[in-house]
């Protein structure tokens, strides 16, 4: 598997449900076709959350990663 | 407005309800459902400009216990959460306009993020899915 390049890491550790999700709206709307962006979430809600909308609206999730008290979510702007 | 529209009748004026309301508004929009708010009695209230960001306290079934919850639990406010709800969707907040005349207001006493000022039927012309009340 090729290196994924991190644009871009938006830590919204704390932040309560649906916050996470909408700041990843927010950068995927900014960013370019192709960009990668890291969300880091403790929001429950974020674990089905993300992956809905990333379905719904056509993204790549890359990775979906447990850490330490949050999880990490790593997704490709595909269109 | 689409078969998948989310039309909420705001009625009470408590921040919970408001909180849960905005919560439900922003997930429908970054699902890419249009949504359709309308603002009646109390909740109208806590939407003019003046108070918006003000303590609306909760509502009743909370009681001391779970208005301290609240408190302890930081939320983002109601306000905020819409928005952003309106920034990523397709999002349409009107105001009632017999409640509008029961408070004496015009639209300019009221936050930005209200559009419009509505008669109960043409926000009822843009429910064309279900309609709940909160």
């Amino acid at each position: 598997m090729a290196e994924i390049q991190i644009t871009r890491t938006i830590d919204a550790k704390g932040m309560p449900c649906p916050g996470p999700l909408m700041s990843l709206i927010g950068a995927i709307r900014e960013g370019e076709v192709g960009e990668v962006i890291e969300v880091l979430s403790s929001d429950e809600g974020s674990k089905t959350d993300i992956p809905a909308w990333v379905a719904k609206a056509g993204m790549e999730l890359v990775e979906v990663a447990d850490e330490d008290g949050f999880t990490r979510f790593v997704v490709r702007k595909a269109r | 407005m689409s078969e998948d529209t989310l039309s909420l009748v705001l009625f009470s004026g408590t921040d919970d309800r408001l909180t849960a309301a905005a919560v439900l508004t922003a997930g429908a929009a970054a699902m890419g459902r249009p949504v359709n708010l309308f603002l009646q009695y109390w909740a109208l209230d806590a939407f003019r400009a003046d108070r918006i960001t003000k303590d609306h306290g909760a509502a009743p079934e909370a009681g001391p216990e779970g208005s301290a919850l609240m408190a302890r639990h930081a939320q983002q406010h109601w306000s905020e959460v819409l928005r952003q709800a309106k920034e990523i969707g397709e999002v349409g907040i009107h105001a009632c306009a017999l409640s509008m005349e029961m408070f004496e207001i015009t639209k300019d006493d009221l936050d930005p993020l209200v559009d419009d000022v509505e008669g109960v039927a043409s926000f009822m012309a843009e429910a064309t899915g279900p309609v709940a009340f909160v």
